[in-house]
């Protein structure tokens, strides 16, 4: 019976430590989001933060997305020569990164050079005090310090899963029409055949959301650094709740990412 | 002073981290334009005491009376405009790291103001000369010293003219000279500003100078809140024992007035 009841006691609170951590997300959003409606409006720190977000990520994206294209011609023109459709080969590459591969992609990529960057940046400055001098001169933390990123990547993700779609179309096109032969004119044609607006519709939303998600978890996660049970302290503490961050905001991507579509399809 | 109301007000504050009782009822006052400075061993809560102050923490029991506010019950906003008349020198300066000296100092008059650029410019480069730092403007806050840092934080809680000013151990971790210099930066500032002062502090006797009341800190409960000559006269064990214990030799030879430096 004890080792039963203890049990049950564990798994209360753990429900209830996860039911707060759920519920502090939700305030920290609406602080935000309050906050970003209030004026003043500075543009500067946003731009700087695309830049953040941007500059970090380009390279990678750049790779990847490359690299996603080709594997994706690849893959592809083997299955599709199966049935002698070499020809939908631009279509399927264009599809597949349009709704599905660059958003989703590119914000795992996203997360992994900025969401860290960004939760590792807010938690040791919640660990030095930063955040409490900042309070204490009267300043909002959210306003000057959350509400540019959160922006910042609302704008910079759909500018990345574009740059990522585009290199990933290039990529196929090498694999599929330099190297497998494909007519350069079949592959582009097919391409315009089939990806309609819809498609694209459904890829802006993603990387809107996705983009918001990604801020939203990391800096949320470094703000409440020191309320995490497990003890945020120190360096060791960033670290962890680095870790988590990018942990978490990976799986709510994908996540995500599976309702948008069920929604949207 | 008497008859004016306390700018702050600490009543019956209790405070609880997890199982630990830090605070077990503070009951302090600070008069308008007086420096308090609250003494005490390490870890006994003093920069808890300042954080109720500054509304960072709440307490679970008790009130915390601010300009008249209680801060338990103000809304955030207020609280905001409470706190437009602070200013903050943190145990470690809590400078922000990644922005310069000058964007450190010029901050809160960019968040706070519309201070065009040159006036910012003006108010900043003054507040940096006054405290001794010209030439530092450029250099980020990990390429000072210690006590450039100080000085920096300094500048940077007094930039908006406050009315109140806090100060978490001003001088722990600097060499005599640097924390003469605090101090003498301090004499200078509040002579000039008029600003109420609060310090936490270690540096027991130098503090006594400055205070015009000192409070000890010791299990939870302020013990005594008098002005330095009675506090180091004082015959209540706890207090007699923490004067002995800081200011051990020049007491202990028998006989000798009791004397500050
Ligand atoms: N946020 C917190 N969470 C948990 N415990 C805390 C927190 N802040 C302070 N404490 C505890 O409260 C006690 C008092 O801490 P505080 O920092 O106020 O001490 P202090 O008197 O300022 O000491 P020092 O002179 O070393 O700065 C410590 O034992 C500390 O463990
Ligand atoms: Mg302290």
């Amino acid at each position: 019976m004890e080792p039963l009841l203890r049990l049950l006691e564990k798994f209360g609170r753990d429900t209830l430590y996860h039911l707060t951590q759920v519920g502090r997300m939700g305030i920290f959003l609406s602080h935000c989001l309050a906050q970003a409606v209030r004026p003043p409006y500075k543009i500067y720190p946003v731009i700087s933060q695309i830049h953040f977000i941007g500059a970090r990520s380009f390279f990678v994206i750049v790779f990847t997305g490359t690299f996603t294209g080709m594997v994706l011609a690849l893959q592809g023109y083997y299955t599709l020569r199966q049935f002698g459709s070499e020809s939908l080969l631009g279509s399927a590459v264009a599809l597949s990164l349009v709704r599905e591969l660059g958003p989703v992609v590119a914000a795992l990529m996203v997360i992994g050079r900025a969401g860290s960057a960004i939760c590792a940046e807010i938690g040791i400055m919640r660990n030095s005090e930063q955040i409490d001098a900042l309070e204490c001169m009267a300043i909002d933390p959210y306003k000057y310090l959350i509400v540019p990123k959160i922006l910042a990547g609302i704008i910079a993700m759909p500018l990345l899963t574009f740059l990522f779609d585009m290199v990933g179309i290039l990529g196929g096109y090498l694999v599929g029409v330099v190297l497998l032969k494909v007519s350069s004119g079949i592959y582009f044609q097919s391409m315009y055949d089939s990806v309609v607006w819809q498609d694209v519709h459904m890829g802006v939303i993603k990387s809107l959301v996705f983009g918001l998600l990604i801020v939203w978890i990391s800096a949320a996660k470094g703000y409440y650094l020191h309320l995490d049970r497990s003890g945020g302290f120190g360096a060791v503490g960033v670290s962890r709740q680095t870790t988590s961050a990018v942990v978490l905001a990976s799986v709510t991507v994908l996540v995500w990412d599976y309702l948008i579509t069920s929604i949207m399809m | 002073m008497g008859e004016e109301k306390p700018v702050i007000e600490l009543l019956g504050v209790e405070k609880s981290f997890g199982s630990q009782k830090v605070l077990r009822g503070i009951d302090l006052q600070v008069a308008a334009g007086t420096t308090t400075v609250i003494v005490g061993a390490s870890g006994q809560g003093k920069s808890v005491i300042l954080k109720h102050m500054l509304g960072l923490v709440r307490p679970d029991r008790g009130q915390v009376m601010v300009l008249g506010h209680d801060l338990a019950r103000v809304s955030g906003r207020e609280l905001k405009r409470i706190r437009t008349s602070f200013g903050v020198l943190f145990q470690n300066s809590a400078l922000f790291d990644s922005l310069t000296v000058f964007e450190n100092v010029a901050l809160p008059l960019r968040e706070r103001t519309r201070a065009t650029q040159a006036e910012v410019r003006d108010k900043v480069m003054e507040k940096l000369t006054f405290m001794d730092l010209q030439g530092a403007e450029k250099k980020y806050p990990a390429q000072i010293s210690g006590g450039m840092q100080k000085r920096v934080g300094l500048a940077r809680a007094l930039v908006m003219n406050p009315k109140v000013v806090f100060f978490d151990e001003p001088t722990t971790g600097l060499d005599v000279k640097k924390s003469n210099e605090i101090y003498r930066l301090f004499h200078k500032t509040q002579a000039q500003f008029h600003y109420t002062a609060v310090i936490v502090s270690h540096d027991v006797p130098k503090i006594f100078k400055l205070a015009d009341q000192v409070a000890l800190l010791a299990d939870g409960v302020i013990h005594g809140c008098m002005t330095p000559v009675e506090f180091q006269l004082s015959p209540k064990p706890l207090i007699k024992a923490f004067v002995e214990e800081t200011m051990g030799p020049i007491y202990s030879s028998e006989g000798e007035e009791a004397t500050i430096e």
